[in-house]
């Protein structure tokens, strides 16, 4: 099973992009789990959301203290919030952020994993035109867990895309361009 | 043939709704249930349902125009939570007694005092006493399948009794897991149609609902409703069986994992369970004779099963997502003591209060309590009622 | 069950099974068998020479004790009337009057 913790800001999507990387993990045939620590929705509060992915029947209803995974949304929680808690050794640890990945491990100078980098606004922008970093965030995460090739995937997602913007058929081309571009950049080091 | 899908417990709730398709639903959006209106109010917007969905200005409304809608002779849902269904405290007791085959969603949300939206089962635990029939689900699989056997419980023309099928607020109803549908023809001929001998509408037979019982008559009225719920226990099972025999998942009044030959047992209900199981597999792998019941039907309540169920365990640990406040333990914990008392001597137990307010309870927090059992049965002592998961000086 | 469409065959001695489910009242107008007029203490009398028919009592009987036929009034339902008095007080003509207590009480 790989459990998977996301910290992110109420509003930025770190829920949503939970449900999205549920819902892949699902079309692969795992077993998934998808949901938010539940509080008052207060926008730009620290939030955290979950995954777990298993090959077979899950039945633990708790938070994940132990993640395999970490994602953080929002850069600006690791002055705020102790992402790396409870975070398993060797574990991986994935940040939105303009930075390199070598500059990001400087915030975890005892860490053993890998940490990775991805530049998910500025991805967003370059092919949607605005920033929506979920949608490369979920490729990248995608690719760290190893739950599926990168083929599969991006046909996977090309099929959900087209259902979910099918009034929009060209915005189709761009989220797919933000997937493949986030596929290859995601940058790491080892902690 | 069944699909494999993923959705969150409210969605599985209200896929069950769509596929019933019930005459009336009258509801006000409480978190976490407010999901459940809001779909069927998307259902309705897209004409995938032709049920009339009454908004109303609050719960107490909203069980009133279900015992309206009830009486005069169709299929009546709700869905609520915490306060919100304390609001309708008076009327549950109502459509009870006054025989109304209505059918609640519950999404567990602690009461109110200091508020909070999260899980525990304050709320139900708060009407259990009010003739309801009570369904409790572990996830959004038992959700649904519990919603699918609601209203042929409810209906049997020897219950009569409203229904309420519960699950856990957020932990399940907001998360996303893996479910198994069925198709919407396959629901439809499970659930049938539902026709009342007797309504309000009916112009050849004039009745009046919900009179005015005097002392002579209001003792009677409670035996009516007593034997109603004694029925249900029949008609739950057999409920059951049809729906295993029909999609598969096999239902009881409650599960009994790993429990063959286990000395330390927990009965806990709702989500948690699943964790619990978990904490079982772990300890079994080290030798421990651990083994969990889950109570799936709180009302009635199950005593003589539940006892025979325990008969071979030396420790018992019943599990309270509800504080009663009541100095002798949470609800749980008193009826299931009450059950054991006179039949099965000699198990030790412990009352949990755990959960509340949405506090999460893991895999450890079982190891804790299989060791107290483990400890209890070696002499060592214990207290008969346990707050875990709080913060508090040593 | 009692027979459903008869309610003067439950009454404050039934067993609980033959209390219709839910406690449902069936047929309507059932309040015709429940003979409130022994709890009348003092009676109205009615002077059909003082009465002119104005029909201002009727519609105040809180028991609908005051026949009425073509338009007109009868005597008293005393099978049902209470003794209220209220008739008594919103006739305009002095056509009803009381009776003392325990007086005519078997009319």
């Amino acid at each position: 099973m790989i459990e998977i913790r996301w910290h992110g800001r109420g509003g930025q999507g770190a829920k949503t992009a939970a449900l999205l990387l549920a819902d892949a993990a699902f079309e692969t045939g795992l077993y998934v789990q998808g949901f938010p620590e539940y509080g008052p929705e207060r926008m730009g509060a620290p939030i955290t959301a979950y995954n777990r992915l298993s090959e077979t029947p899950i039945r633990v209803h708790s938070n994940i203290y132990e993640p395999d995974m970490v994602v953080v949304v929002d850069e600006t929680l690791l002055k705020a919030v102790n992402v790396q808690s409870g975070l398993k050794e060797g574990g991986k640890i994935l940040v939105n952020t303009k930075q390199a990945a070598e500059k990001v491990a400087e915030s975890f100078p005892a860490f053993n994993g890998e940490i990775w980098a991805i530049d998910a606004v500025g991805i967003s922008k370059r092919n949607l035109g605005k920033s929506l970093p979920n949608t490369p965030l979920l490729s990248a995460v995608v690719r760290l867990t190893g739950i599926m090739d990168k083929e599969r995937f991006f046909s996977d997602m090309e099929h959900a895309f087209a259902e979910k913007f099918s009034a929009k058929p060209n915005v189709i081309s761009g989220n797919m361009q933000a997937l493949k571009e986030a596929w290859e950049s995601a940058l790491h080091v080892n902690g | 043939m069944s699909k494999k899908d993923r959705m969150s417990g409210n969605q599985a709730i209200a896929l069950a709704i769509r596929q019933i398709d019930p005459d009336v639903i009258a509801a006000f959006p409480i978190t976490p249930s407010t999901e459940i209106p809001q779909y069927v109010s998307a259902f309705k917007a897209d004409g995938l349902i032709s049920t009339e969905f009454i908004t109303v200005e609050s719960e107490h409304s909203a069980m009133s125009a279900c015992i309206g809608a009830s009486a005069a002779g169709v299929r009546a849902m709700t869905a609520t939570s915490s306060a919100g269904m304390a609001l309708m405290y008076e009327m549950l007791y109502v459509a009870s007694s006054d025989r109304l085959p209505i059918v609640m969603a519950a999404v567990n949300r602690a009461l109110t005092g200091p508020i909070n939206i999260n899980a525990d089962h304050s709320d139900s635990m708060g009407a259990n006493n009010s003739g309801w029939i009570q369904i409790y689900s572990e996830d959004a699989q038992e959700a649904y399948d519990n919603m699918l056997m609601a209203h042929r419980i409810a209906e049997h023309e020897k219950v009569m009794l409203p229904v309420m099928i519960c699950q856990d607020g957020f932990i399940t109803s907001h998360g996303i897991e893996n479910i198994e549908v069925e198709e919407d023809s396959l629901v439809k001929n499970f659930v049938g149609e539902y026709h009342p001998k007797k309504h309000l509408l009916n112009p050849k037979e004039i009745i009046g609902v919900g009179p005015y019982s005097i002392s002579a008559y209001y003792y009677e009225m409670k035996m009516g409703q007593f034997h109603a719920m004694e029925n249900a226990r029949k008609v739950i099972l057999d409920v059951s069986a049809d729906f295993e025999k029909t999609f598969g998942r096999k239902y009881g009044f409650f599960e009994e994992y790993r429990m063959e030959d286990a000395e330390f047992a927990v009965l806990v209900m709702s989500s948690s369970a699943g964790t619990g199981k978990d904490a079982v597999d772990a300890l079994r792998e080290k030798g421990v004779k651990a083994g969990l019941v889950k109570l799936r039907v709180y009302r009635p309540f199950p005593a003589a099963e539940l006892a025979e169920a325990f008969k071979g365990v030396k420790a018992l640990a019943i599990m309270d997502k509800c504080d009663g406040l009541s100095g002798n333990g949470g609800p749980l914990g008193a009826e299931v003591r009450a059950a054991l008392y006179g039949k099965t001597d000699g198990i030790k137990t412990i009352n949990y209060v755990f959960g509340l307010g949405g506090r999460d309870i893991h895999v450890k927090d079982f190891f804790g309590i299989y060791d107290d059992l483990e400890a209890l049965v070696k002499g060592e002592s214990r207290p008969d009622c346990k707050h875990i998961g709080v913060r508090e000086k040593r | 069950m009692a027979k459903e469409n008869s309610m003067g065959n439950i009454h404050e001695k039934s067993p609980w099974q033959d209390i219709t489910e839910g406690g449902f009242v069936y047929g309507p107008g059932n309040s015709v068998y429940f003979n409130t007029g022994d709890w009348r203490v003092r009676t109205p009398k009615w002077d059909p020479e003082k009465c002119r028919q104005c029909l201002l009592c009727f519609p105040v009987c809180p028991d609908s004790s005051i026949p009425v036929l073509e338009s007109k009034r009868q005597d008293f339902d005393f099978g049902h009337c209470k003794g209220c008095a209220i008739c008594a007080q919103v006739c305009p003509f002095g056509a009803i009057t009381m009776g003392d207590a325990g007086e005519g009480a078997d009319e």
